[in-house]
Parts: C-alpha cells; sequence; structure tokens
C-alpha cells in the first residue's frame, strides 16, 4: 500500500492519501495496552543498558561494579556508607548504596547496571545469529528446495572434506590425491555441465536436506544441549551467544520456509522471474519484506527467551564468567543470604523478569498487529 | 497407514543415527580431555591416566570409539565413568525419582489451564480475559529459580513445606500413611513450579484455538438456532477446539528429561536432570550420550504418536 492520492471515480475529487503500511500498523498496535507498556520498558532499559555500558567501563568508572569494600557488606538498599571507615574512592557515586552492597560488599546498583548490557547484547546477538541462520537455511530450503543433490555432489563434498583431513593426519599422499580428485570432478562439472554417468543420480533435494537437519536439531533437548557445550567450551560471554542462537534457528527456519513457499508461486514473483531479476534479488527485495512479519514476531519472543536462558546458565554457575557481572550471576550470588540479605535475589530477579515481560508482552503485541486475519476484523 | 508407519520408522532411525553422530562428535571434539579432569589429584599419575585411556577406549581412533560405544549402549554394557555402575540402570533409578514429579507437574498443567483458557475464550475481552493474560505473561516471564525462591520464603516460613529432598531424612521408622504423606508434602513445591509455565503457556494455546472455533460457522448457526450458550461452547466448540492437542501428548513425553535441571537442583531432588548436570560437570560421557540418545528417542516416539493420534482423530488428515 503505497501513500498515494486517489481519485474518487463518481465525483472525480482526490481523495486524501491512504494510510501506509505503517500507520496501519501503529493504528493497532496502539490499542493494545500491553504491548505499550511492553515498548516503553523495552526503550528504558535500553538506555540504561547503554548507560550502564559507558558508566561502568573504563578507567575510572562513574559507578564502580567491582571495588570490594569488605567493610561495607551486606548493607541494605538506600543505605548511607560508613565515611569514616572508607577510603575516599571507595565512597559510592552520590553518596548511597541505591541497591545496597553484596557479600564482598560490591555496589549493587553498579553491578546491576553493568549486568543490564550483559544481558541485552546476549539477548540480541543470540536471536540475531538465530534469524541469520534461520532466513538463510529457511530461504534456500523454500526457493531452492526442489533443487536435487546428486550422488556426485556428495562425492565432491566427502572428497574436498576428507582429503585436507586426511592431510592434517599425517596421511599426506592419500589426502592430496583424494583432494586432486575432488577438484578434477569439480572441473569436469563446470566444464562438461553435466555430471558424468552414475554421478548424476538424485540422492535428496535440498528441502530434504535441510528439513532433515532441522529434524535433528529439534531432537536435541534445547537446554540439556546448551549447558553439555557451554560447559565443555572454556567459559566467555560470546560462545554463550553463538552457542544459544544456534540452537534456536529452527523455528525461523521453518517460518521463512514454509512463506517461501506459498510466496514463489505469487504472481509478483512469477512477473520479476519473467522480467529476468537476478534470483538474489528475486529473494532479497521481493520476498524476504513478505515474509518477515512471523520471523520478527519470533524474534522478540526469543530475545526473551535468549535472556532466560543465559540467567538460567549464570544461575548453574555456566554463565558470563565471574569478575563480569550478570542478572543470573547477581542472583545466583544472592541466593546464599536469602534470608539476610533478600535484596540480592529480589532485585535481579524482578529486573529479570521485567524485562523478560516486556519483550513478551512486545512481542505478542507485534503479532496481534500484523496479523492480516485480525487487521480484517477490527 | 501401514506404508505411513513404515516410512516415518525408517526416516526417524536415519534421524536418531544422524543424532547420535552429532551428539557424538560435540562431546568428543569439544576441548579439554575426560582425564585430565583432575590433573591436581596425587594418584592420578600418568599410568594411571594411561589405564584410565585403555580402560574406555580412549585412546582408539573417532569412529571406533563411536561403535564401541553404541554396541555398548545396545547391549546395555555402558559403564559410567565415575563410579563404574551401569548407566542404563542409573538413568532408571533417577527416572524412577523423576516420574512422580513430571506426573503431577503434566497433571496439574493440564487439568488446570483448560478450564482457564476456555473461560477466558468465552468472556473475552472482559476483566477475567485480561487479568489472566497478563498472569499468563507473567508466569511464563518468571525466571524459574527465582520464582522457586519467592515460594520458598514464603511457604517455608508460613507453611513449612519441606523444600529438600523427596522425603524427610530418616523417616523409615514412621507408619505407611505418614510415609506417603511426607512424600507428596516434598511434591508439592516442585511440581507446582514445573506446572506454572505450562499452565501458562497452555492456557493462553487453549484460549487461541477456542476463540478460532468461535468464529467458524457452524458455531453461529448453533447459536442461530437457539441452542443454550453452554451447549454451543461445550458440544460445538470445545470439541472442535481439542483437536490440536490431541497431539500434544505426543509432544509432552520428552518433557521427561529436559527442563527440570534447574528446579531439579534447586530442591535437591535427586532426578534424571540433576544426574545431568552432575554428569556434564564431572564430564561423565557415556552418562552425558546415553541421555541425549534416550531423550532424542523420546522426541522421536512423541512426534511419531502425536502423528498417529492426529490420523486417529482427524479423518480429513492422510498422511
Amino acid at each position: 500500500m503505497v501513500a498515494q492520492p486517489q481519485e474518487n471515480r463518481q465525483t472525480g475529487e482526490a481523495l486524501p492519501p491512504r494510510k501506509t503500511r505503517l500507520e496501519d500498523f501503529w493504528e493497532i498496535f496502539r490499542q493494545n495496552r500491553l504491548a505499550i507498556a511492553g515498548l516503553v520498558i523495552f526503550v528504558i532499559f535500553l538506555f540504561t543498558a547503554l548507560a550502564g555500558l559507558f558508566l561502568t567501563s573504563g578507567k575510572d568508572p562513574v559507578f564502580n561494579p567491582s571495588l570490594v569494600r569488605l567493610q561495607e557488606k551486606l548493607r541494605p538498599p538506600l543505605s548511607t556508607p560508613k565515611r569514616d571507615t572508607l577510603e575516599p574512592h571507595e565512597i559510592p557515586t552520590r553518596g548511597i548504596y541505591l541497591f545496597g552492597t553484596d557479600n564482598l560488599g560490591r555496589d549493587v546498583f553498579s553491578r546491576m547496571l553493568q549486568g543490564a548490557w550483559v544481558s541485552l547484547t546476549v539477548g540480541f546477538v543470540a536471536v540475531g545469529i538465530a534469524v541469520l541462520v534461520g532466513i538463510v537455511m529457511g530461504g534456500m530450503a523454500g526457493y531452492f528446495g526442489q533443487n536435487a543433490i546428486n550422488l556426485g555432489h556428495v562425492l565432491v563434498l566427502c572428497l574436498l572434506v576428507g582429503g585436507p583431513g586426511f592431510m592434517a593426519g599425517g596421511a599426506l599422499y592419500t589426502g592430496a590425491f583424494l583432494t586432486a580428485l575432488g577438484l578434477a570432478c569439480l572441473l569436469y562439472r563446470f566444464l562438461s555441465g553435466k555430471w558424468p554417468l552414475l554421478l548424476g543420480l538424485c540422492v535428496m533435494t535440498v528441502d530434504t536436506l535441510i528439513m532433515r537437519l532441522v529434524d535433528i536439531m529439534l531432537c536435541f533437548p534445547s537446554f540439556f544441549l546448551i549447558l553439555t557445550v557451554v560447559a565443555l567450551l572454556p567459559a566467555s560471554m560470546y560462545n554463550i551467544m553463538v552457542v544459544i542462537g544456534l540452537t534456536s534457528w529452527m523455528g525461523t527456519a521453518r517460518f521463512v520456509r514454509a512463506e517461501f513457499l506459498s510466496l514463489r508461486e505469487q504472481d509478483f514473483v512469477t512477473a520479476a522471474r519473467a522480467l529476468g531479476v537476478h534470483n538474489l534479488r528475486i529473494i532479497f527485495r521481493h520476498m524476504l519484506p513478505n515474509a518477515i512479519a512471523p520471523v520478527l514476531v519470533s524474534a522478540t519472543i526469543g530475545i526473551a527467551t535468549a535472556i532466560l536462558t543465559e540467567a538460567g546458565l549464570s544461575f548453574l554457575g555456566f554463565g558470563v564468567p565471574p569478575p563480569h557481572a550478570t542478572w543470573g550471576n547477581i542472583l545466583s550470588d544472592g541466593k546464599n543470604f536469602i534470608f539476610d540479605a533478600p535484596w540480592l535475589t529480589f532485585i535481579p530477579g524482578f529486573a529479570i523478569l521485567i524485562v523478560v515481560l516486556c519483550f513478551n508482552l512486545f512481542g505478542e503485541g507485534l503479532r496481534d498487529a500484523l496479523n492480516p486475519k485480525l487487521r480484517e476484523r477490527t | 497407514m501401514v506404508s505411513f508407519i513404515g516410512r516415518s520408522i525408517i526416516q526417524k532411525t536415519v534421524t536418531l543415527f544422524f543424532v547420535s553422530v552429532v551428539s557424538f562428535m560435540i562431546i568428543h571434539l569439544a576441548p579439554g580431555k575426560p582425564s585430565q579432569v583432575d590433573p591436581l589429584n596425587p594418584k592420578f599419575t600418568p599410568e594411571m591416566v594411561e589405564r584410565f585411556r585403555q580402560q574406555f577406549h580412549l585412546d582408539k581412533p573417532l569412529y571406533e570409539q563411536y561403535l564401541l560405544f553404541y554396541r555398548d549402549l545396545f547391549t546395555g554394557k555402558t559403564v559410567s565413568w565415575k563410579d563404574n555402575q551401569s548407566v542404563l540402570k542409573k538413568i532408571w533409578e533417577r527416572f524412577l525419582n523423576s516420574l512422580p514429579l513430571f506426573l503431577v507437574g503434566t497433571l496439574l498443567t493440564w487439568t488446570l489451564s483448560f478450564p482457564v483458557g476456555i473461560r477466558a475464550a468465552i468472556h473475552r475481552g472482559g476483566l477475567y480475559d485480561r487479568s489472566t493474560t497478563f498472569f499468563s505473561y507473567l508466569l511464563i516471564s518468571i525466571p524459574g529459580f527465582f520464582f522457586a525462591y519467592i515460594l520458598i520464603i514464603f511457604v517455608v516460613t508460613r507453611f513449612h513445606v519441606p523444600v529438600i529432598g523427596m522425603e524427610t531424612f530418616g523417616i523409615t521408622s514412621g507408619s505407611l500413611a505418614h510415609q506417603v504423606m511426607d512424600r507428596i508434602w516434598h511434591l508439592l513445591i516442585p511440581s507446582v513450579l514445573g506446572a506454572t509455565g505450562g499452565i501458562a503457556v497452555l492456557s493462553r494455546y487453549v484460549r487461541s484455538q477456542m476463540l478460532e472455533v468461535e468464529g467458524q460457522d457452524y458455531v453461529r448457526t448453533a447459536r442461530a438456532k437457539g441452542l443454550p450458550p453452554d451447549q454451543v461452547h461445550y458440544k460445538h466448540a470445545l470439541r472442535n477446539a481439542l483437536l490440536p492437542f490431541v497431539t500434544m501428548f505426543g509432544l509432552i513425553l520428552p518433557g521427561l528429561i529436559g527442563g527440570s535441571v534447574i528446579i531439579e537442583s534447586i530442591f535437591s531432588w535427586p532426578g534424571m536432570g540433576r544426574m545431568a548436570y552432575e554428569a556434564i560437570l564431572a564430564r561423565d560421557y557415556p552418562v552425558i550420550l546415553t541421555v541425549n540418545f534416550v531423550s532424542a528417542v523420546l522426541v522421536l516416539a512423541g512426534t511419531f504418536v502425536s502423528d498417529l493420534l492426529y490420523m486417529v482423530v482427524d479423518p480429513r488428515i492422510r498422511l
């Protein structure tokens, strides 16, 4: 729907421009008060996380999250520091422990600020990876799904992977021979344009391959798989993001494939193909924008899930490694003092709850507003 | 029907084979070796490491290890690297511990979410609908371990419900009824916690299914011919809205293993999830791989059962 002045057939007067898609979307979205609340909290969270990144990093941060004051441990929220026992640089910013201190006397407010950025990046990067892999996989399965994978493809792949593998394993001559054989096959394929004899035999289609891959991935219990991989790999924030991302792309792939399968039969795609538009351009300019709505919704909810997963991992002791504060590990450290210092459990717990809730509400609002069925009804 | 069963069994066997390969590779290609788990232990001399490696075939090439492992698994001879006990026996014991938790949790989920969802759908947009919507989002969003601690604080201090383990330590002297009640008492909080997330998700799903069916023409017809509202809701609408849930019976099977790690470790419940967690910590590869294999079998069996059930309840489906 493009904003164009339309002409009224009967009277010939120009009508005001029709609503654009975005306005249309906003109209519906605005009525959902919970979703609006989610959006507002999300924006606040975004700014907090950004501010947290700047205020707690660097050499002399405004809020120092790792400063240990053993004489000031487990002070309740809103308490003021005992100034006579502290060095001047140890006095917290603004002279107050806004969220109290933990068992090492570190300022919980600064740690929460630092953790906000971690939660945000874990959520966004993990979901970014998942969406990217999902779109590529789903797009390939949906658009190039009917293309056959021949015996030749499999053979060349085996040779080209196995050859260098043998070389790395020590069998130099065998490896070199296999690699050369693989390259020769590839060369022959490109020169003659077809596979020799038996190698042209169709094994499966691209669609089958990708969808079986999705099935295989879905067989793993996801939290258990993430836990295993994170426990085996060296502890780092990036590993966690990548692992969460690589174990949660299957839903997106299925959505995109389904959308692509129905879109590629539509007239505008046929028209584009008839005009000689390149495949990639058809995919990215014509089909993807039409298929993106369910992906957006599942991505928003995926961010919420990723934040929860990271918190769960931190809770079990496999999260972001210690000097760095995250909401999950503030909570998991605080649980030992649950009766003496409940704020160490409740502050990060409610922070996670509110942020995850806002992503969920926003995602559901998005789903309702982007759903064409609901749009027609209102 | 027969051809469908045959096809899907073949397909699922192939999938299972690849799952076993992938999980084996993930475990064995990750950095670090199980023989180095305890390098500071003075008893762990190089000779010991060498014997350990020989004992568990770690000196063989990877594909041979793979074949040996799955041969052992299928003949039931796999042993844990930590205590030399049979893995299948260990898993079976832990499974029996997890089972009551799973059963009570599932029962709570399925009995509570239907009334909640149906009522919300019938009174769409009302106060009840809006508040249950908000509460289910709240329950979906709350981290399980945080919710567990809130419950612990309130319930332990107010009602003295036990939150550690499966039974009171040294309870064996009491009467049978006393022991049974003790078990149930211990089961209460973990199973309620396990059910909350499920109730929230499932009741939302029930609601949306009900809403979809209530918008159908035959429901309008039923209403137009003057049937009482109860009959329209429960006879015409509900029966058709139930269709997709029949298939979900198959999909709850994998829940036997996954998802209980955190709850079981908070409540010191000696179940499957905690065993898997401890195995990961100790790099006990046979246990990790077996748990993974069993859960993959459960997932595949679950989808198979749900496909079959769908075919039975919905004659329009031809697979």
